[in-house]
């Protein structure tokens, strides 16, 4: 791959195992600036595993994470990654049940993470617009004053796309999104990516083929912690490979 | 955020001017006057108080940011001995043995003092170390458990061991800390006779005075993003790490800002109760302050407080009506509070009003709207 591309992710033979079982294997995978990139494989594939390794959460035990051109990810921990401009959205939603919703994203906005800050921090007009502004992409701005806590499932899911968007990442993890999530929810999540799309960097775990399809313009199909195969919906959905893997077909068929 | 700040502030208040006007102001009328507050009960609820201090501590770590710390009375004791240290200068040749040196290094063979305790003879120093000590202690602790993230049960665990190992330390002679006899037999501080009603009641006032300006620190704090990020840690610390708060700092500083507030508690407890001892680091004495702060209410400021006078007045009655059932009584209450009162005595009256709510909607879901009570009468069935 030549350089003069800008990669907004970069994995390169990346090795992982836990106990002898090898959940990431000599992966390799890289992302353009500003795409909106979905990932999808059976369960077990190591798609969660690669996030953590992304994030930080687990290092790898070798192989190259980079973010932008040359910041090495894998020397990082959680919260430096995450003020790197790495937002991720968890399987379940995880969001602060005993804060208002205002408060959750007030708590996401980008800015300083220092306790001094924290301490004599306020809530100035431009942050309250801001966050305002955050509450009205994922439908939550006349809820503002509800608990977290007594939100539907769906919304705590765009409470947490909400708050990921507060950071103002460059580069956004979304693992299963519509988890849980009526078909209309579904769509209007599909929606919602699909908008934030260019302005930000988007990987999105998914199992839901509708949603796929709805969303994706490429598609990375994982296997036993490496890319099997990527394109689009109708290459990878038609991939010997990919069905074999999914289907449990003999190679000769 | 929560609803009974308007009743918090008006209770807080009262409580204030009930503590440290009324009380020491009856407690200035002759004995035998109806009303009369004996120095007794003025040295009681000093220590009460006390108390109340540490419950905040212990709110401030598990209410607040979800830690478990059942080592809290480590930091009360510590606080606690640098004062006796102090006060154990103060004794002068007045001991036992009418030597310059504390009775107990006179008895272990010293003839003059160790070098650490030289500069206790100097109030501000003892006073810079009552926060000090505890504060390097939970920094040192606190570091090393946050960094390795240690969380949950197994923080609780080494909290309590940390303590234990305190407790067993100050028990041994060599540690010339006065082994488990501790410091005892204190005569003056600052130059004021200890043993006079009016020098109680100024370390009284001065308890309340500390009580009163810890709730106010805690308030602010709890109040401020920093307290958001404080619960935030409690519920969902994933979510505080992945949005790139650094966890250990914040864990950091709220631990040794209780051991802090523990730290000065304990200060002022021991002139009071006039001995400290190696026993007030046991095991047992932190999670007394657990179930303090449980039976007031975890998660609110007040609670704790409430708590550690209530639980503490059933003591003082217990022990002395039925010495031998004390700990069955403690116990009892701390599970009966855990499954039926979940939110301790401060959230009573709203578990009560919604249990009331309950028993008032109950009707009108069974019965048929359209039939009123006297229909209903006439529809049911002759008994006869």
């Amino acid at each position: 791959m030549s350089q003069a591309k800008k990669f907004i992710l970069t994995l390169e033979e990346v090795n992982k195992s836990f106990e002898g079982f090898k959940a990431i294997s000599n992966l390799t995978f890289y992302m353009d600036d500003g795409e909106l990139r979905v990932i999808i494989g059976p369960n077990g594939a190591g798609k969660s595993s690669m996030m953590d390794l992304i994030t930080g959460r687990t290092k790898p035990d070798s192989g190259k994470i980079e973010f932008g051109f040359d910041t090495d990810l894998t020397k990082l921990n959680e919260a430096e990654i995450t003020r790197l401009g790495i937002g991720r959205k968890f399987q379940t939603p995880s969001v602060y049940n005993e804060h208002t919703v205002f408060e959750n994203v007030w708590l996401s906005l980008e800015g300083s993470r220092s306790v001094w800050t924290t301490l004599f921090s306020r809530v100035t007009p431009e942050r309250r617009e801001r966050i305002y502004q955050v509450l009205k992409t994922v439908a939550l701005d006349g809820k503002a004053d509800w608990k977290a806590g007594a939100l539907s499932h769906g919304q705590k899911q765009w409470l947490e796309i909400g708050m990921l968007l507060a950071l103002n990442p460059k580069l956004l993890l979304v693992d299963e999104p519509a988890a849980g999530m009526t078909d209309e929810e579904t769509h209007k999540t599909g929606e919602l990516l699909l908008s934030l799309e260019g302005k930000h960097s988007i990987v999105v775990i998914e199992h839901d083929m509708t949603f796929v399809r709805q969303i994706a313009r490429k598609v990375t199909v994982l296997h036993q912690g490496t890319v099997l195969c990527e394109g689009t919906v109708d290459e990878v959905q038609n991939s010997e490979k990919v069905m074999e893997v999914y289907l449990g077909r003999k190679k000769k068929h | 955020m929560r609803k009974p700040t308007n009743f918090e502030l008006w209770f807080v208040g009262a409580a204030a001017v009930l503590l440290l006007v009324i009380l020491p102001g009856l407690n200035l009328t002759p004995p035998g006057t109806l009303l009369h507050v004996s120095d007794f009960t003025i040295n009681l609820y000093g220590k009460y108080l006390c108390y109340g201090i540490v419950a905040i501590s212990v709110d401030l770590l598990w209410g607040y940011t979800g830690l478990l710390s059942l080592g809290q009375c480590l930091f009360f004791a510590l606080g606690g001995y640098m004062m006796g240290m102090y006060l154990m200068r103060m004794i002068g040749d007045l001991g036992q043995y009418h030597q310059p040196i504390p009775d107990f290094l006179v008895f272990l063979g010293w003839s003059k003092l160790p070098a650490f305790w030289q500069p206790f003879s100097s109030f501000a120093f003892a006073m810079l170390m009552v926060i000090v000590l505890p504060a390097l202690v939970a920094m040192g602790f606190g570091f090393l458990a946050f960094r390795s993230r240690i969380k949950g049960v197994y923080f609780s665990i080494l909290t309590q061991a940390l303590t234990y190992a305190g407790c067993l330390l100050f028990f041994r002679n060599d540690m010339l800390m006065g082994g488990n006899n501790g410091f005892t037999d204190f005569k003056f501080m600052c130059g004021y006779d200890l043993r006079q009603p009016a020098v109680q009641r100024g370390l009284y006032i001065c308890t309340v005075l500390l009580l009163l300006g810890t709730y106010g620190v805690c308030k602010w704090l709890t109040n401020s993003k920093f307290g958001k990020v404080q619960c935030a840690i409690r519920d969902s610390e994933n979510r505080v790490l992945f949005s790139g708060y650094a966890t250990a700092h914040f864990k950091l500083f709220v631990f040794v800002l209780a051991a802090i507030i523990a730290g000065l508690a304990g200060a002022l407890y021991v002139p009071q109760v006039g001995i400290i001892n190696p026993s007030e680091m046991a095991t047992d004495k932190s999670l007394e302050a657990i179930v303090w702060v449980s039976v007031g209410g975890r998660g609110t400021l007040i609670g704790p407080v409430i708590g550690a006078f209530a639980v503490n007045a059933m003591k003082s009655w217990a022990t002395r009506a039925y010495p031998d059932l004390w700990l069955i009584f403690l116990g009892s209450t701390f599970i009966l509070v855990t499954l039926f009162m979940p939110r301790g005595i401060v959230g009573l009256p709203a578990q009560l009003g919604g249990l009331k709510k309950r028993w008032l909607n109950r009707k009108p879901v069974d019965v048929d709207p359209a039939v009123t009570p006297k229909e209903a009468e006439l529809a049911k069935p002759n008994p006869k």
